[in-house]
């Protein structure tokens, strides 16, 4: 089977655009990603489109009536957080079961502001605030706070990962934010589910990213100078644990993705130059140092404590600013993250620049639940 | 029109003579139990083992978190609990009779179920409902 490669990938800066579609959105990131990889949409073989929000509203055939209507297959794909990288994940299935050479994946969301989640619909009565909370910040806080029984992690600990993905932000130029949060603001922020305040939530932003894919055989044609090799991609859905259908095991889910990333790759954490993984909340950050390998169980504290996830540090983490403050647009947030880990794979990221970065790791997960996780390496 | 008190999700049940109780099911062969009817074990996979079996109605707080922001119209703060009740079985709700204070609730206390009116919410037909709640045992 072929290698697959990145040989174009990029996103727009995240913000709120409330006067554009998606598909709009979608098509700005689209012809990027084509302008990077020097091809056109008339190279494109196949279009694998990620959204959540008009799964219904075949946005990908709509992002091709905006910049080129060749008649190629499109795939709408919806699968919650992990919807970017599900999309990501079918393009290069399809060159590695030899189908096609060329193939666009494209992640799109417009968000509106405010929480998400909550036991809403269905018949009778509304549940929310009834039985307990379904809103996002307060699930992943009970994520959190199982880690603070087991390991006596501290609010402040929590806090300081979001004081590290803001500072991180203020690198880089497409992130929503590039403000400093000090300690102090982050946990004197409103509380909104303990303990995440809004400073450690993630920020709810219109967004889009996405990356021309091709086979070894096109990449040697085309040029491999700035290409990057897909060393494994995984997508795990939950596996059966205890409490999982009442409290969401993101953890359970994460670890088996995890795992196979790895074995695809032929590599283990300790090879892993720099990571974006899913920091919808500061909580679940905590959580997949661990569930990712970074760290022995019970050390995810001290990965945060000690700066081995700042940049600079052993392992640098959402060295992009994360979804805490890149922002985290849901069907464009798994792309998104590829094109950071490119950027650093091929020496462009700038100021945040990880040195002499060869082998990156991108991680979404989206609750129902949907893991995914990407290796990429340096060509 | 009669105006009822409903149960507000379908694990709760209101036997005509006796007191509310929360109903799992139970995979006769592996042992997992699972809010709601099914006819497939999601553990082990096997069919047509499910009954349904009355849950305990104490249990062991595994997780929580204080709810400062919800959505708009909701009281807060509150607690909402994630409790393992004894014998089995997960249930999430609101943890009351308890200051709503992260420092003053411990992880591993021992709690029970409490049945009352769903917070005097009803439904487009003017129902009243009754839901289950923790509160420390």
């Amino acid at each position: 089977m072929s290698d697959v490669y990145v040989l174009g990938v990029d996103m727009i800066k995240f913000g709120r655009f409330p006067d554009r579609t998606v598909p709009n959105i979608g098509a700005e990131a689209a012809l990027m990603a084509l302008d990077d990889a020097g091809l056109t949409i008339k190279d494109m073989q196949a279009m694998y489109c990620g959204n959540l929000g008009q799964a219904n509203a075949m946005v990908g055939q709509r992002i091709l009536q905006e910049i080129g209507q060749t008649g190629i297959p499109v795939v709408n794909c919806a699968n919650a957080c992990a919807t970017g990288a599900t999309a990501f994940r079918e393009a290069w299935m399809s060159i590695k079961a030899g189908i096609y050479d060329v193939v666009l994946a494209v992640g799109v969301e417009q968000m509106g502001k405010g929480l998400l989640g909550g036991a809403g619909g269905g018949d009778g009565i509304p549940k929310e605030g009834l039985l307990g909370s379904g809103t996002m910040p307060c699930v992943f806080a009970e994520a959190g706070m199982e880690h603070s029984k087991d390991h006596g992690t501290t609010f402040e600990q929590f806090a300081k990962i979001s004081v590290k993905n803001h500072h991180h932000s203020t690198m880089n130029p497409k992130a929503m934010y590039q403000i400093e949060t000090p300690l102090d603001i982050v946990m004197n922020a409103e509380m909104i589910s303990y303990p995440n305040t809004k400073l450690m939530c993630s920020v709810n932003v219109d967004g889009s990213a996405a990356a021309v894919l091709v086979s070894e055989k096109k990449a040697k044609e085309l040029g491999m100078g700035r290409a990057v090799r897909v060393k494994a991609s995984a997508l795990a859905s939950d596996p059966y644990t205890d409490r999982d259908l009442v409290m969401p095991d993101v953890n359970a889910c994460t670890r088996l993705a995890a795992e196979q990333a790895y074995e695809m790759a032929g590599v283990g954490p300790e090879d892993i130059n720099l990571v974006e993984l899913h920091d919808c909340f500061a909580t679940a950050e905590m959580l997949h140092y661990e569930n990712l390998g970074l760290c022995k169980d019970g050390e995810a504290g001290k990965m945060i404590d000690e700066g081995h996830v700042e940049l600079g540090g052993k392992v640098p983490v959402n060295v992009s600013g994360g979804l805490l403050s890149k922002g985290h647009p849901l069907g464009a947030t798994g792309i998104a993250n590829i094109y950071e880990v490119c950027t650093h794979l091929r020496g462009e990221a700038g100021d945040r620049q990880v040195e002499g970065a060869r082998l990156g790791m991108t991680h979404v997960i989206g609750l129902g639940t949907a893991c995914g996780i990407h290796i990429l390496e340096k060509v | 029109m009669s105006v009822k008190s409903l149960p507000a999700v379908d694990y709760l049940k209101i036997p005509k003579d006796g007191d509310p109780y929360l109903e799992g099911h139970k995979c006769g062969n592996c042992g997992a139990v699972f809010l709601g009817e099914r006819s497939v074990c999601s553990k082990c996979f096997s069919r047509d083992k499910m009954s349904a079996v009355k849950l305990n109605e104490t249990g062991i707080l595994h997780s929580f978190s204080v709810v400062y922001r919800s959505f708009p119209g909701i009281d807060v703060p509150y607690v909402s609990a994630i409790v393992d009740l004894d014998g089995g079985g997960t249930v999430k709700g609101n943890l009351i009779n308890i200051e709503p204070d992260p420092e003053k609730i411990d992880f591993g206390m021992k709690v029970r179920l409490t049945y009352h009116d769903a917070l005097g919410r009803k439904d487009k037909e003017g129902n009243s409902y009754l839901s289950y709640f923790f509160e420390p045992a």
